[in-house]
């Protein structure tokens, strides 16, 4: 299947839009746009799906750092889905799912550092150098950085093809320490942490294979290549 | 042919009896709650209902001296976020999930080293012993703090009715089993039952309380009811929730928590905002309803109660 030009624009934007999902079901829960569903028992008892409950502030910051997983995770699903389903163009859209993964992270960050921390610099070193979920946590976010500020055209160009994709090759370390801030973070029940480790294995799987398999071909490309030309003078 | 004889389906594919009405209940539900919505609609009204489980209200005798003249978490943040994992390890899910439990009725078993070793209907500690209400803080390990209005009595009035022997110095509490009703039990996340100790010196604390109600009522299924322990001064997880069983003992009982992780969570976890869980600084805390935070503090604020209980003790390293 091949998409115009003009389609993969309008996809885009069908795309975009939905990558705000995660932000404005916050931006409902947080304005209680239906609190009467909310007070319907049957519906929604737990109160936390059309509220914030409780405690929003907590809400808030799973749900950002929920949000980050998940992009991060749909980002490097493309290339093997691109590759898998012959849809070249999917690529067109990694770009935008990576800086929404980036987007939320802000988030998530931003809500660490002004909504748990309220800008106590001294609290937030002590966790980053103490706390060991924290530390991977932030210096995964301190990674994505640069791959964000090089996702344009332009960077791609002054690195040169190679150099950026073997920068950007630090998404998949990105993804590891998400998993893991997560993991560490829960008390004992990791079943949520479980299914997105699962998922980035997967994909991190297919890499490795694929990268073994394109090995072996050049070797065997190589080998080709020799064995011709030793019998061409015979010839 | 086809056609199964009735002996071969498996009983597991039958629709169990108590889904089965389970339906029932939850179309009764959603007519109900259809007809509140029409009605809300045409009467502009949209205040909460009022909870469709009508609580019993206690015979409130006296307000605690001890309680606490801090503003009272609402009602619906208590018992809409909690830890009960028993029903699940989402702080959401248990208010819905605890209705399965049945609390009626409902035994207390005594035994151990203890003069009187004997099974109390749930109605005694109801009747025998005037219920007050006391007013404390609660603080949960994970960080977050309310300020919870309930209704119980002493822990040290039932325990002097018990006589224990000499040689006892622990009391071990235990949770109710039973996957059936409790379906977190279903899953070996913690090693259940659910138990808890406390040192008996710290359990005639007169803080140490039996709770049997919240805000004048009986207690909500998913606050641990019919009946469950309150030590203000400990964090949460201590406060066991739904006690079927107190034991008198020699040496302290392995809380579920500290044989889960223990370098995480010890058997005395005393609120203690100078020594930090493993993985999270334990200064601050976040009061439901608030938006900063505010200071932990030393023993939740109840050191003058229960400070004598530790001196010379090392808190750092039996925290």
């Amino acid at each position: 299947m091949n998409l115009s030009a003009q389609q993969i624009r309008m996809l885009k934007v069908v795309v975009f839009v939905a990558c705000l999902g995660p932000l404005f079901l916050l931006l409902w829960k947080a304005v209680h746009i239906l609190p009467w569903i909310s007070n319907i028992g049957f519906i929604a008892s737990g109160a936390d799906r059309w509220n914030l409950g409780a405690n929003p502030i907590e809400v808030i910051t799973r749900s950002t750092g929920k949000a980050t997983l998940l992009f991060l995770l749909i980002t490097l699903t493309i290339t093997p889905a691109r590759r898998l389903l012959e849809l070249p163009w999917l690529v067109r859209f990694r770009r935008m799912l990576g800086l929404f993964a980036f987007f939320y992270a802000s988030l998530h960050f931003l809500t660490y550092i002004w909504l748990d921390k309220f800008f106590d610099v001294h609290e937030m070193l002590v966790d980053i150098a103490k706390r060991k979920f924290i530390t991977i946590g932030f210096t995964a976010f301190v990674l994505l950085i640069p791959l964000a500020i090089t996702s344009t055209k332009g960077w791609i160009r002054r690195l040169g093809g190679k150099r950026w994709a073997r920068l950007h090759q630090l998404t998949y370390v990105c993804a590891v320490l998400g998993v893991f801030h997560f993991w560490w973070l829960v008390k004992l029940d990791v079943r949520r942490p479980e299914k997105y480790a699962a998922v980035l294995a997967v994909l991190l799987a297919y890499r490795i294979v694929f990268w073994m398999m394109e090995r072996a071909r050049e070797a065997r490309e190589r080998a080709a290549i020799a064995n011709s030309s030793t019998t061409i003078p015979q010839r | 042919m086809l056609i199964k004889k009735p002996e071969d389906i498996a009983s597991s594919e039958i629709t169990p009896q108590r889904v089965y009405l389970n339906r029932r209940t939850f179309m009764a539900g959603a007519a109900v709650a259809g007809a509140a919505v029409v009605a809300k609609h045409f009467l502009g009204e949209m205040s909460a209902p009022a909870e469709t489980v009508h609580a019993a209200t206690l015979n409130v005798a006296k307000r605690s001296p001890f309680s606490t003249s801090e503003k009272p978490t609402p009602k619906n943040d208590i018992t809409s976020y909690n830890n009960y994992y028993e029903f699940s390890t989402d702080k959401y899910e248990p208010a819905k999930l605890a209705q399965s439990l049945k609390t009626r009725p409902w035994t207390v078993e005594v035994g151990g080293l203890v003069k009187t070793k004997k099974t109390f209907d749930i109605d005694y500690f109801l009747t025998k012993f005037p219920q007050e209400e006391r007013v404390f803080r609660h603080r949960c390990v994970e960080g977050w703090s309310m300020v919870i209005p309930w209704v119980g009595f002493p822990l040290a009035d039932f325990i002097k009715q018990l006589e224990p022997l000499s040689k006892a110095k622990y009391v071990k509490f235990t949770t109710k089993y039973d996957p059936s009703q409790m379906p977190g039990q279903h899953y070996g996340v913690l090693d259940w039952p659910y138990v808890e100790g406390l040192r008996i010196d710290e359990a005639m604390n007169p803080l140490a309380t039996l709770a049997t109600g919240l805000y004048g009522e009986e207690l909500p299924k998913v606050d641990g009811a019919p009946i469950r322990l309150v030590v203000p001064w400990k964090y949460g997880f201590k406060s066991i929730k739904s006690i079927v069983k107190i034991e008198f003992g020699e040496t302290q009982p392995t809380s579920t928590w500290s044989a889960a992780a223990p370098s995480e969570y010890g058997f005395y976890s005393n609120v203690n905002p100078n020594v930090d869980h493993p993985r999270w600084s334990q200064k601050k805390e976040r009061r439901i309803g608030e938006f900063t935070k505010r200071d932990t503090l030393l023993f939740n604020g109840y050191g003058d109660q229960v400070a004598s209980l530790y001196t010379g003790m090392d808190l750092k390293k039996y925290y």
